[in-house]
């Protein structure tokens, strides 16, 4: 039974992460919200605005531009990194040295610095030197990113699924083996086929990992800068500009600070809602599936 | 921080009404309870609904309308005090 200073002693444990929370998310966050709501002149000179910068960035055509494309990319890298990432999880072996070797090397992308993998990929790509390009283009096919708004898109989701989808391979396989033998015994059994398998026996078993990698990996892309813009620089004209870049442009570019800070709001809310509404509805199929 | 009257408000009703719920937390222990909300919901959790209605208002307002805002604001509450009790 739990005591009253034990119940204390909780509340002094997890103080720490509070004010790490406070200072790393919380006051920042604060100022954002207060700069968002003035025109900043300079560090003296500022004046109170209201919502205008919000008003303003809502009714902006490049914002709504740039959030198109930044909902058709995120979705589009994600619905090709998840069932590649289970895939290839369920292809790898659950134990033995080829299982830590192959495990090793899934996750070599994933430590490669964001920058670098940009400028790898914007190498790779390229029609003359770069191995890919070259080669697409030896196949006859006129590939040049930097001049083809879909050659840059196939490029960049190439590059992020490239990346990324290690990621799902190793939370795909920490679930898979997490399935006690009996289970794929029972299954085969009933004369289950590998479908039946996955479906029934491996997917209720992933679910939670795959939450986490759904999460982790919509934030992820939904907040996506380095990458882009090292490969593309936001071309050809706007047509992988996104989101993150587009704001950039504003706070650092042009140092509007108040229309920028708008922008950020506006932007967290938005991946706050989308983050939110996917757990939500993923753990409310989890209920209906329980129930 | 440049802090402005307005946002000094806002962000301490919020810590306020943070307070209120800690306190009534301890007092009064919250449940989940399902209402016209798709999910079993405790009392932060509706708040937290409310605070995120509440800012989507607000952004939609402005999107669409030139009228006041504190028509949005008038909007939020009332959907902030429906969540919380129904919800």
């Amino acid at each position: 039974m739990r005591t009253k200073p034990e119940r204390q002693a909780a509340w002094l444990m997890v103080l720490p992460v509070v004010l790490v929370v406070a200072f790393s998310g919380v006051v920042p966050l604060m100022t954002v919200v207060n700069y968002s709501v003035q025109d900043i002149l300079d560090v003296d000179t500022r004046f109170f605005v209201g919502f205008d910068w919000y008003r303003d960035a809502l009714r902006d055509v490049r914002l709504h531009e740039a959030l198109w494309r930044q909902l058709v990319f995120s979705f589009t890298a994600l619905a090709i990194e998840l069932p590649l990432g289970i895939l290839v999880a369920r292809c790898l072996p659950r134990q033995g040295r080829a299982a830590s070797l192959l495990l090793v090397l899934c996750a070599i992308p994933l430590l490669v610095p964001l920058n670098v993998v940009g400028t790898i990929w914007q190498i790779f790509a390229r029609g003359d030197i770069g191995m890919l390009g070259a080669a697409i283009n030896g196949l006859g096919i006129d590939y040049n990113y930097t001049r083809e708004p879909l050659h840059a898109w196939m490029t960049l989701v190439a590059m992020d699924v490239w990346h990324w989808t290690s990621l799902v391979v190793l939370l795909g396989f920490a679930g898979l083996s997490s399935i006690p033998p009996a289970y794929y015994q029972a299954a085969d059994l009933d004369g289950a086929g590998r479908w039946q398998v996955f479906r029934h026996v491996e997917l209720p078993h992933l679910r939670a990992v795959l939450l986490i990698a759904v999460l982790l990996r919509l934030m992820d892309s939904l907040m996506i800068y380095t990458e882009p813009f090292v490969l593309t620089g936001g071309g050809p004209g706007n047509t992988t500009t996104f989101l993150s870049q587009h704001l950039a442009t504003i706070a650092v570019g042009q140092f509007d600070l108040g229309p920028a800070a708008a922008f950020s709001v506006i932007y967290f809310l938005l991946i706050l809602l989308l983050c939110w509404l996917f757990h939500t509805l993923v753990v409310a199929g989890a209920e209906r599936d329980d129930a | 921080m440049a802090w402005t009257l307005p946002t000094a408000l806002f962000f301490s009703a919020i810590a306020l009404v943070l307070l209120v719920l800690g306190v009534a937390q301890r007092h009064w222990p919250t449940v989940a309870r399902r209402g016209f909300l798709p999910l079993a919901t405790t009392r932060g959790d509706r708040f937290f609904i409310s605070l995120l209605t509440a800012a989507l208002i607000h952004l939609g307002w402005l999107a669409v309308t030139d009228l006041p805002v504190p028509g949005a604001s008038a909007l939020a509450l009332f959907a902030g005090a429906v969540i919380m009790a129904k919800g």
